[in-house]
């Protein structure tokens, strides 16, 4: 797809997903659509470093639960006002970002080391976050008082009971902007020199540095941004549930579907987003009728296609469905 | 000691030394897990992520078999490896080595697919419940005075001796082993001298998923399996085979010891759940400046 056509695309992506509240009253829906657009924003976050890096991170859940327990922490401890933690947030999961990135970069660690090392850093923290109970609760975990006044609710960031059109299309909005931020990062990013000069790095890094780019700046860059874009996931997840651990903020499941999304669904994250949850969804919808509450199914069918996108189809769907538009606009033209 | 408000504690040599002791028994079984994954890292050059999960998988085998058949878990080693053997063979065969084409943190994500698949089937069909084996002799073993040893840990330790042994032999005295190496080293000359490289390939993954296998068995009796069993595992075996060197098996036996060893330390010193993070630390420390391991060739 051309540059231009990519943009039309997205714009068509956006605006239908802004009026949503015209066309669904369902919760369950929104519930959906809000968990949709969650995992398209950490996966965005993964893919400014794993899509155009090249740097495949398998420790992601990092910048996502230091920006969460960071959010949640100075509420709790300092009573501070969320619409100011975010930003402590987002720095905060920079410098874990900066910090790793100097070390892995500058050591030179590529492909499978750079995936394993931030495995392990992930799990470092994840040690860290359960053990220093004075300053993070350990295993118990951070839980936000909810507000129940409604005149609070911008205050507290919490929109549980803010009127009715709020209390449904509160955090929906507040994810979809966050994704808009995210994809307008991204967009920026593409149209700039550094854009230019990390995709030359996941090409080839020597070549690139033979012409002169400082590979280990542009990926510095891009782990500092993939990190600011995941802290919003972080964010939104503590404002939206209030509540947060170790095993949530640091676990392997955070890591993995930050990487899911833009796998399978190719460049494009929001398909691959809407394609793991129209069939999550759906899987559980089935064993629901069937079983009733049986977990793991879904995950093995995201196993099984995550391994047949990786064997057959690597530009993920977004690829496919390219494919496809291509062949049948030839046909017609023929 | 007193660090940022974090105390330090203090022991006497008895304590030390016993948790030491203790430690090279829990080395042992890292190194028997270990041991797989760095055969078949040394020849396929795949760091296989399903590791653990195949782990898993057996442990389950060890426990359906004694569960069901009354099979001592010992004993289910006679089933288990065969069966873990051609699990592998036939995993590598038609899944792994169909998919995986290409840069090798993209076969990393074939096989975390694969152990994602494995991890929530086991969840799926068995449920999280933990499962353990009993066996009468679970509690006796040996008071070697500063530290009791149970029988299941003196088993696994000898057992991961003998399997490393083993392994040697088969590399260093067999047809197949020395064709195992001719693929590690020169996987286009051994193809060219009329080696059938996908069957080494396989073979070898089913070598390192039998290795797998008989580390279930051997720890049946002291550990309680359930879905995310594997997990705990992968990690630290990631550790065990890059600090040894990948590919190496002295490596991973020597490795599975350190970390062993320094896990316990740990704990000691540091508590039951920050002294984890030793694992952690070793496991960043030689990525970034020892990432060919203590007994690692050099990378080509």
């Amino acid at each position: 797809m051309s540059e231009r056509g990519r943009t039309i695309a997205g714009g068509l992506l956006f605006a239908p997903l802004a009026a949503v509240p015209l066309v669904v009253t369902s919760g369950r829906w929104i519930e959906f659509l809000e968990l949709t657009l969650f995992t398209a924003v950490l996966g965005q976050g993964w893919n400014v470093l794993g899509g155009y890096g090249g740097q495949y991170s398998f420790g992601h859940a990092l910048f996502f639960g230091t920006a969460a327990y960071i959010q949640a922490l100075l509420q709790f401890k300092l009573g501070w006002s969320p619409w100011l933690t975010m930003w402590f947030a987002i720095l905060g999961a920079m410098l874990v970002a900066a910090g790793v990135g100097y070390l892995s970069f500058r050591y030179g660690l590529r492909g499978s080391y750079f995936a394993l090392i931030t495995l392990a850093f992930a799990e470092a923290f994840h040690v860290l976050s359960r053990s220093f109970i004075g300053l993070t609760e350990g295993g118990r975990g951070v839980q936000l008082a909810l507000n129940q006044d409604p005149a609070q609710a911008f205050a507290t960031f919490q929109f549980n009971f803010a009127g009715p059109f709020l209390s449904t299309y509160g955090f929906y909005y507040t994810i979809l902007v966050f994704l808009s931020i995210a994809y307008a990062a991204v967009w920026w990013m593409q149209r700039t020199r550094f854009g230019a000069q990390l995709v030359a790095v996941r090409e080839n890094e020597d070549a690139a540095e033979a012409l002169g780019v400082d590979a280990f700046r542009v990926k510095l860059g891009a782990i500092l941004l993939s990190a600011a874009i995941t802290a919003l996931a972080g964010i939104y997840h503590v404002q939206k549930f209030l509540f947060i651990d170790p095993g949530i903020a640091y676990g392997p499941a955070k890591s993995v579907e930050a990487l899911f999304a833009p796998i399978i669904g190719g460049l494009g994250t929001v398909l691959g987003a809407f394609f793991i949850h129209g069939i999550g969804e759906t899987t559980k919808e089935i064993i629901g009728t069937f079983w009733q509450e049986r977990p793991g199914l879904d995950l093995i069918l995201f196993g099984v296609i995550l391994v047949l996108v990786l064997g057959f189809a690597p530009r993920g769907i977004a690829g496919l469905l390219g494919e496809a538009w291509r062949r049948a606009t030839d046909r017609a033209c023929n | 000691m007193d660090i940022l408000g974090f105390q330090i504690p203090t022991y006497g040599w008895q304590t030390v030394t016993g948790s030491a002791i203790s430690g090279v028994f829990l080395g042992s079984i890292y190194a028997l897990v270990a041991l797989g994954l760095t055969l078949i890292y040394g020849v396929l050059h795949i760091i296989n992520f399903a590791h653990g999960s195949l782990l898993m998988l057996s442990m389950y085998a060890v426990f359906f078999l004694w569960a069901g058949l009354g099979i001592d878990p010992y004993l289910a080693m006679l089933l288990v490896v065969p069966g873990g053997y051609l699990f592998g063979y036939v995993l590598q065969r038609s899944v792994i080595g169909q998919v995986s084409h290409g840069r090798d943190e993209i076969i990393l994500l074939v096989t975390l697919g694969v152990a994602i698949v494995i991890e929530n089937a086991a969840l799926f069909f068995f449920s999280a419940d933990e499962r353990s084996v009993q066996v009468p002799y679970d509690l006796d073993g040996l008071d070697l005075g500063v530290t009791f040893v149970v029988y299941p840990e003196l088993v696994a330790l000898a057992g991961s001796l003998l399997i490393t042994l083993g392994l040697w032999l088969f590399m260093t005295r067999t047809d197949t082993g020395k064709a195992i190496r001719a693929v590690a080293k020169e996987r286009e000359g051994a193809r060219l001298v009329g080696i059938n490289v996908e069957h080494i390939f396989a073979v070898s993954f089913g070598i390192g998923t039998a290795c797998v296998a008989a580390a279930a068995s051997l720890l049946a009796p002291t550990y309680a399996v359930h879905p995310q069993f594997g997990y705990l595992f992968v990690l630290i075996a990631f550790t065990v085979v890059v600090l040894g060197g990948m590919g190496s098996f002295v490596g991973a036996l020597a490795g599975g010891f350190v970390i062993g060893i320094t896990e316990q330390l740990g704990r000691l010193y540091l508590g039951e759940s920050l002294g984890l993070i030793t694992i952690s630390v070793i496991f960043i420390l030689i990525l970034l400046f020892r990432p060919t391991g203590l007994f690692g060739q050099t990378p080509h």
